[in-house]
């Protein structure tokens, strides 16, 4: 059986993700924010092979989903058109997009979780949030001619079964998994913490989010757990 | 072959003085006229001036400072890098460039961009809601500016113009205009649809990943039937006599400014192996004038570019550091790179 993903958002990051996917084997579908004819042409030269469909094609068609759109956009997808499917949240708070937002930068509930308690029938794990687009490209070691050693990628989730789901994909796409407890734990991987950006192999990613409370950010989700 | 380009480009960093206490916001314009000035008596072919709000940088009226270097200077190009179109007026930005132009007998160049920073948008009254309307729309009537005919137009972000006439016309009859683009695809194929040349702000990553985009633009005009322009490219660098001084210079100014700037955004700060990984295979600059030579040499050819500017004054060096590394790269590194690319294109 063909592995099949579907990514939401045609962004700096959906391009690379879909390259990726596409050279793990993956058939790929994407959508932005509008017509499939406005990234035809972006698809055609920089993910060949990659289908450009409206959002809700690209829902409809997949059961495994990609979120890689501004975190302020999300709800413009319908609360249960995601119903039943396994979403890979990648969205990240960058407020030079999103506007101020306090609820996006909350030390007790992370952005991911808000994502969860709107697609409340779907299961949602954070995933390739942390490392910057460019570094995805260059770090994947499907790119790669000879073996080294990939870099490693942190996700987080609530389910277990979702969770191995997704270690898989994190794996085909050229890196190393780095599992954490749950959802919640998603919160060390957020803006403001030294994890973000972060483009290391397993050892010093589980470092670094082992030291969340060398940032402020991280302090505060300390003093709430 | 066309000949490349060669730039140097500034955000108007704050220079410090030996002891590292940094100089007035005032002194460091002026020290970006000075360096206008030493950058064409060397030979090189453009300075370019980013527009920046922000505490770190001196320049938020690129222009003003150009027509300052113009008066100056007799070759060298005035360019910005870039000129945030979103926040501005495109009426008050071609009357502002064509004067430049007429002051510079004709070297004003504009690099419009949508800016890789906000501060503007809330300073000028702007919502960053209307961050992709404001640019789409303002580029839109600024290419029509271009025509240096009446212009009618109307749209949501500013008042409607009725067969307005601008002025100062430029001589030439063509404002020099470019399109500054970070990594958004949209970005590319926007500036091939109004058939203006594409500079890429490359500031992280190897530079081979953009050769991509460089398809994207030519299949982009191909399919929209407009003009391919040569394609320019902008990096951090900084050269000083030996790899060694060169790299610790770097780590203690373009690091140290990127990871000001990263903080506003959450990113962790750089790490030393992350820092030598951009030295050696990504997108910093930086060594003797052989090592950088030999880079910039790659980057032209892998892309294909046709001009190559070095963001030369990252973070807080001293005049004298900022000095050299011009010096460097006029007298010894672009000489290199033209010979080496000459060799290649006889091999
Ligand atoms: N850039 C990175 O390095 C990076 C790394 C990790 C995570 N992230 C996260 O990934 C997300 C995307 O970032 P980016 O840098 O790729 O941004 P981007 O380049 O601005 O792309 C955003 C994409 O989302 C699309 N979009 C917006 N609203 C949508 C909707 N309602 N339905 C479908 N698509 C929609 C946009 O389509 P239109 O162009 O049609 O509006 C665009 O294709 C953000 O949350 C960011 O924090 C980014």
């Amino acid at each position: 059986m063909t592995k099949q993903i579907g990514i939401i958002g045609a962004g700096k990051l959906g391009v690379v993700l879909a390259q990726i996917a596409l050279k793990a084997g993956y058939q790929v579908d994407i959508a932005g924010s509008g017509s499939p004819e406005k990234i035809a042409l972006t698809m055609m030269v920089l993910a060949p092979g990659a289908e450009p469909m409206t959002s809700a094609e690209v829902l409809a068609n997949n059961d495994v989903i990609i979120l890689a759109l501004p975190l302020s956009k999300f709800k413009q997808l319908g609360a249960s058109s995601l119903a039943g499917k396994l979403v890979l949240d990648a969205m990240n708070y960058w407020w030079e997009v999103d506007g101020k937002r306090d609820d996006f930068n909350d030390p007790q509930i992370g952005t991911s979780e808000l994502v969860q308690n709107y697609f409340k029938d779907s299961q949602v794990v954070k995933a390739f949030n942390h490392m910057g687009y460019h570094d995805l490209l260059d770090e994947s070691i499907i790119f790669k001619p000879q073996c080294e050693q990939p870099k490693a990628l942190a996700l987080a989730g609530d389910n277990k079964q979702a969770v191995l789901q997704v270690q898989q994909i994190v794996t085909d796409f050229g890196f190393t998994p780095l599992v954490l407890k749950n959802l919640h734990e998603g919160l060390k991987l957020q803006p403001g913490i030294n994890t973000f950006g972060a483009n290391l192999h397993l050892q010093a990613l589980q470092e670094a989010i082992d030291n969340y409370t060398d940032t402020t950010f991280g302090q505060q989700i300390a003093q709430l757990n | 072959m066309e000949k490349v380009l060669f730039g140097l480009d500034t955000f108007g960093d704050i220079p410090a003085n030996d002891n590292g206490e940094l100089l007035s916001d005032a002194q460091a314009i002026r020290q970006v006229v000075a360096e206008g000035v030493l950058a064409d008596q060397l030979g090189v072919d453009i300075i370019a001036l980013g527009e920046h709000h922000r505490e770190d940088f001196a320049i938020s009226s690129p222009e003003m400072v150009l027509a300052a270097i113009a008066t100056q200077t007799e070759k060298i190009k005035l360019s910005t890098g870039v000129t945030v179109l979103s926040s501005d007026d495109p009426v008050r930005v071609f009357q502002r460039f064509s004067t430049l132009d007429a002051l510079s007998n004709g070297r004003a160049q504009v690099m419009l961009g949508r800016g890789s920073f906000t501060e503007s948008f809330p300073l000028f009254g702007f919502d960053l809601n209307d961050y992709d309307v404001l640019f789409e729309e303002k580029i839109n009537l600024f290419s029509q500016l271009l025509t240096e005919k009446p212009v009618t137009w109307q749209g949501k972000t500013r008042a409607p113009l009725q067969n307005a006439d601008v002025y100062p016309k430029t001589e030439s009859g063509h404002l020099d205009t470019f399109v500054g683009v970070g990594g958004s695809p949209e970005s590319i194929i926007r500036a091939a649809r109004y058939g203006l040349p594409v500079m890429l702000a490359i500031i992280g990553g190897s530079p081979e990943r953009f050769k991509p985009y460089m398809r994207l633009y030519e299949k982009a005009t191909e399919q929209l039937g407009t003009p391919v322009h040569p394609v320019g490219m902008h990096s951090h660098g900084v050269i000083a006599a030996t790899d060694e001084e060169a790299r610790e210079l770097a780590w203690r100014s373009i690091r140290v400014s990127m990871d000001r700037i990263g903080r506003d955004r959450g990113w962790a700060p750089m790490t030393r192996e992350r820092f030598e990984n951009e030295i050696e295979n990504g997108s910093y600059y930086v060594g003797s004038p052989t090592t950088v030579a030999k880079k910039i040499a790659r980057a032209i050819k892998s892309l294909g570019v046709k001009r190559f500017d070095l963001v030369y004054s990252a973070g807080n060096q001293t005049i004298a550091e900022r000095q050299r590394t011009i010096e460097l790269y006029a007298n010894e590194v672009i000489p290199q790179v033209r010979s080496i690319l000459a060799e290649d294109a006889n091999d």
